[in-house]
């Protein structure tokens, strides 16, 4: 696993805190209630609405956005929290443009124009005023239900597990909960401590008991938590960053894209940041961008992003790319790692003979007879950081005790059935840690809300059959 | 031809009030058509005039009025000193789903200010704007002396005729005037006799809507020797609540009452009160100016092809300011360019024989609706509306990429327009005229008529 503290050639970007600050506030400013009145008139109110369909939690688009309209705020957002209870960071950091939005009826015709979903979800999550948590629990039905994770997937499932009337223990590794919306979504996407508040809101039914410090595999083993909870979900995320494979990737300055993100949202103050001048970034997912545009931001004088591949085939979506230029972000395409210079550091670091980062060799490349190979051109780009955001692995030591062990894999990944079954009885699986999962926030989402169906339909088979 | 450019037609502008465009020389030529008007003998250059309302209270708002362009204004109600006195506040709205207005309630009454002035005012604006329409409403107690008195009074200021508000829905009936007058044929016809015994100018009688048939009423102004009607006038309405206070708007207070609703909401009602008068053999030749919810010029031109000879706007002119009058001429004039109308009275009344009774409709007349499917966006509107409230005449279908497909029935199509109406998308539910070979027949001589005369 990667360190989490910067590389020590690094420096602070010598900005002033309110300057960075204001690079950090929300990317897309919130509606106003005008503004939202207006956005929700847009809305056809479709039967049979696409938009539902293209929602991985299946939110009543229209029903929320007529209730706005309707300035029946509280019950837009009963509505989405109904079918997604982070409904609130997904409003964030939902890719709603290949979602929802792009299926929006009104991009059809002369129009070319969605109704803006994500925004209008997040004006109902900001402005409903519950007087008490929107949801109620069923009647104890006196089981307890391990779940492992405190991220979108796991909370996911022990809201909707606290509703059913089951109890729940939530064992999570880090300090806080909410996974990657804590820790791993880009600062100006989810901002100030909105990720925590959400957590708040979500365990304000009851019910739900978070311990934290407790990793699977290490302080925790599956064979124990099946044996004291009536049913295990595993939430896990993905704590290994993909290695680029080339010499010299533990030179200071190369890190993890994720490992750099957890540092900058937990940062206080962002002028203590240290940051590259001069970073490249590998890869072209969201994650690829996030990094990107965060190291703009925080004062990368360069930013280039390298990947092997041609624009169509980045998992970015083309909306994310735009951001990326926008804060002008240098993405270059058909061109692979090849190498990474090295020097000794003599003028930083105070540890010594640190070798740091000073550039990065490319080749490029293109596709033949479908195979990506080598042109011959080569070419440098000076850096003093690099950060991988190439894919990131399960890490398999969280599966290591006799009991997870057993668990039959797809891949690296945990094999589940259509109901989020694992091969292990009594034991579900969803999110980033299934084979299945998107790399994506609202898909945690329904995995953890399928699961606690699925757990409470089987709990509830046995109360029938004894 | 005279090519008449937005402010051409206030040639009779008083110096020093002309509009920064003529006063600049910056003449744009939009449409030749003439959009001058000779209504029951008043003449005007153009058929826009301010109904009686709070646009036309007094001097200042109606010189302004005039120095936008429009054609004449009906002075804000004039009555008996003392003069009416108004509550705080006055106004309330019905809202669209945009929060645009649609429609507009008050509860003003006539003018608060006293007779002596408006008089004063009203010869001094109609001196300095000769070519304008100037009108004068009325409303004073149902007695022939008030009239008798005030009338002289009117005609003295050189205006070009009255308008007798028998419409006002709120307060003046509870004092024996407005609607109360309105809502009986016999006082219209009366007060319309004394109008027309004591005063020589043209008498227009304003027609309430508050009535069961506004016909009774015109036949009535007819019989009393009317030169002519306006209508509509306002509508009993209360727009809406706070269901906090539990009490309506506008709020007085902790009370409110009903007011009078305006408006391009009330503009159905109006067109279909305008053409019963206008195709009602008694009332055929009764001149009508056409008030109710006029916003733009296709709404005017509307009432002039159903048989209005000006129109009356207030609440399109109160939501937008006096410049909405430009909006209004140049689309007309333009309009009537495309069509080949040279005057007003060339396409006037020219809807009127085709609006008829329900029993004059040809019974073998067939349409049914096509979805253009290039142009379908697949909201499904189309579907939920026939398929819960209509005929189950459009087929849900899956498409092969999981979106769905609209088709229409047409064995089970009426042809009633819901499908054309719900689409959001223009022209692509289109309703089209099937051949059905049959000639027409009307209900009188349909077999199926069970009143059929044989």
């Amino acid at each position: 696993m990667t360190t989490s503290s910067t590389p020590s050639h690094w420096a602070p970007s010598g900005l002033a805190e309110e300057a960075l600050s204001a690079r950090f506030t929300d990317l897309h400013p919130a509606l106003s209630k005008r503004q939202a009145f207006i956005e929700s008139s847009r809305c056809l109110y479709c039967y049979d609405a696409p938009c539902i369909k293209a929602c991985p939690t299946s939110i009543d688009i229209p029903t929320f956005i007529r209730r706005i309209h309707d300035d029946n705020l509280e019950g837009a957002a009963s509505e989405i929290l109904d079918a997604n209870i982070l409904g609130g960071s997904c409003a964030r950091v939902c890719p709603t443009e290949i979602l929802c939005e792009q299926s929006c009826v009104r991009n059809q015709g002369d129009e070319c124009q969605p109704v803006l979903i994500g925004l209008l979800q997040r004006h109902a999550l900001d402005n409903a005023q519950f007087e008490a948590h929107p949801f109620t629990r069923g009647a104890s039905t006196g089981r307890r239900i391990a779940v492992v994770g405190a991220g979108p997937a796991g909370l996911s499932c022990a809201h909707r597990l606290a509703r059913f009337g089951h109890d729940v223990v939530i064992f999570e590794a880090e300090e806080k909960a909410g996974g990657l919306n804590e820790y791993g979504i880009a600062r100006y996407k989810l901002t100030d401590d909105f990720a925590a508040r959400e957590v708040e809101f979500l365990l304000e039914i009851g019910g739900i008991e978070i311990r934290h410090g407790q990793r699977l595999g290490d302080n925790l083993a599956l064979a124990s938590l099946t044996r004291e909870f009536d049913s295990v979900f595993l939430g896990l995320g993905l704590g290994t960053s993909h290695a680029l494979g080339l010499t010299g990737e533990d030179a200071s300055g190369l890190m993890a894209a994720t490992d750099f993100i957890k540092v900058l949202r937990q940062s206080g103050e962002l002028n203590a940041l240290a940051v590259p001048r001069h970073a490249v970034v590998i890869g072209a997912g969201n994650t690829a961008i996030d990094i990107a545009v965060q190291a703009r931001r925080l004062g990368a004088q360069t930013v280039d992003l390298v990947y092997r591949r041609g624009e169509e085939q980045m998992s970015a979506t083309h909306h994310e790319q735009e951001i990326a230029r926008a804060n002008g972000v240098m993405i270059h395409t058909w061109a692979r790692p090849l190498a990474l210079d090295v020097a000794n550091d003599s003028g930083r670091s105070e540890e010594g003979d640190d070798a740091a980062l000073s550039a990065m060799q490319f080749a490029r490349t293109r596709v033949e007879d479908g195979r990506l190979v080598d042109t011959g051109e080569t070419f440098t780009l000076a850096c003093d950081g690099v950060f991988t955001a190439i894919g990131q692995g399960f890490d398999d030591a969280s599966l290591s005790d006799a009991h997870a062990a057993g668990l039959v894999r797809e891949g690296a990944k945990i094999e589940v059935d259509e109901m989020l079954r694992t091969s292990l009885p009594g034991v579900y699986a969803g999110g980033d840690c299934i084979a299945r999962g998107q790399d994506l926030t609202v898909q945690a989402v329904a995995h953890g809300k399928l699961a606690a169906e699925a757990i409470h339909h089987d709990l509830m088979l046995k109360v029938e059959a004894a | 031809m005279t090519i008449h450019t937005p402010l051409n037609d206030d040639n009779a502008r008083p110096a020093g009030a002309g509009s920064s465009a003529e006063a600049s020389g910056d003449h744009v030529a939009s449409y030749k058509a003439d959009l001058s008007v000779n209504f029951a003998g008043i003449r005007a250059p153009n058929p826009f005039w301010l109904a009686s309302a709070p646009p036309t209270d007094k001097a200042y708002n109606v010189v302004r009025a005039f120095e936008a362009g429009w054609g004449g204004v009906v002075w804000k109600t004039l009555g008996e000193d003392p003069a009416a006195v108004n509550v705080s506040s006055r106004y309330s709205a019905h809202y669209g789903p945009n929060g645009e207005v649609s429609g507009f309630n008050n509860i003003e009454l006539i003018t608060d200010r006293s007779l002596e002035i408006n008089l004063r005012e009203i010869t001094q604006v109609k001196k300095d704007w000769p070519d304008r329409a100037l009108i004068v409403s009325l409303m004073v107690p149902c007695e022939e002396e008030a009239w008798k008195t005030i009338l002289p009074q009117v005609e003295a200021t050189g205006c070009d005729g009255i308008e007798l508000n028998f419409g006002c829905p709120h307060g003046m009936p509870e004092r024996g005037m407005g609607a109360a007058v309105g809502q009986v044929p016999e006082y219209v016809e009366q007060v319309t006799r004394w109008c027309k015994t004591y005063s020589s100018l043209p008498v227009i009688v304003k027609l309430t809507p508050n009535i069961t048939d506004v016909r009774e009423p015109a036949k009535a102004a007819w019989r009393g020797g009317a030169d002519a009607v306006s209508l509509i006038n306002t509508i009993n309405s209360i727009t809406h609540l706070d269901l906090d206070r539990m009490v309506a708007h506008p709020i007085v207070g902790d009370r409110s009452t009903h007011g009078g609703y305006c408006g391009s909401a009330v503009k159905p009602i109006a067109l279909n009160m305008v053409a019963e008068i206008a195709r009602t053999p008694e009332t055929a030749n009764l001149p009508i100016s056409g008030i109710g919810g006029i916003s733009n010029w296709e709404d005017a031109a509307e009432f002039i092809a159903l048989g209005a000879g000006s129109v009356q706007v207030c609440t399109a002119a109160m939501l937008h300011g006096f410049r909405i009058v430009e909006e209004m001429k140049d689309g007309l004039g333009r309009w009537m360019d495309s069509k080949g109308y040279q005057r007003i009275d060339e396409f006037s009344r020219a809807a009127v024989p085709n609006t008829t009774d329900w029993k004059q409709l040809d019974m073998n007349y067939q349409v049914i609706a096509r979805i253009d499917q290039d142009k379908c966006i697949g909201c499904g509107r189309c579907y939920i509306a026939c398929e819960d409230t209509s005929h189950q005449a459009i087929m849900h279908l899956a498409k092969d990429n999981g979106t769905a497909r609209y088709e229409v029935k047409d064995a089970d199509c009426v042809g009633c327009n819901l499908c054309e109406i719900t689409c959001p998308v223009e022209d692509c539910i289109t309703m089209e005229v099937q051949d059905t070979g049959k000639p027409y027949m009307n209900w009188m001589e349909d077999p199926r008529n069970p009143h059929r005369a044989a």
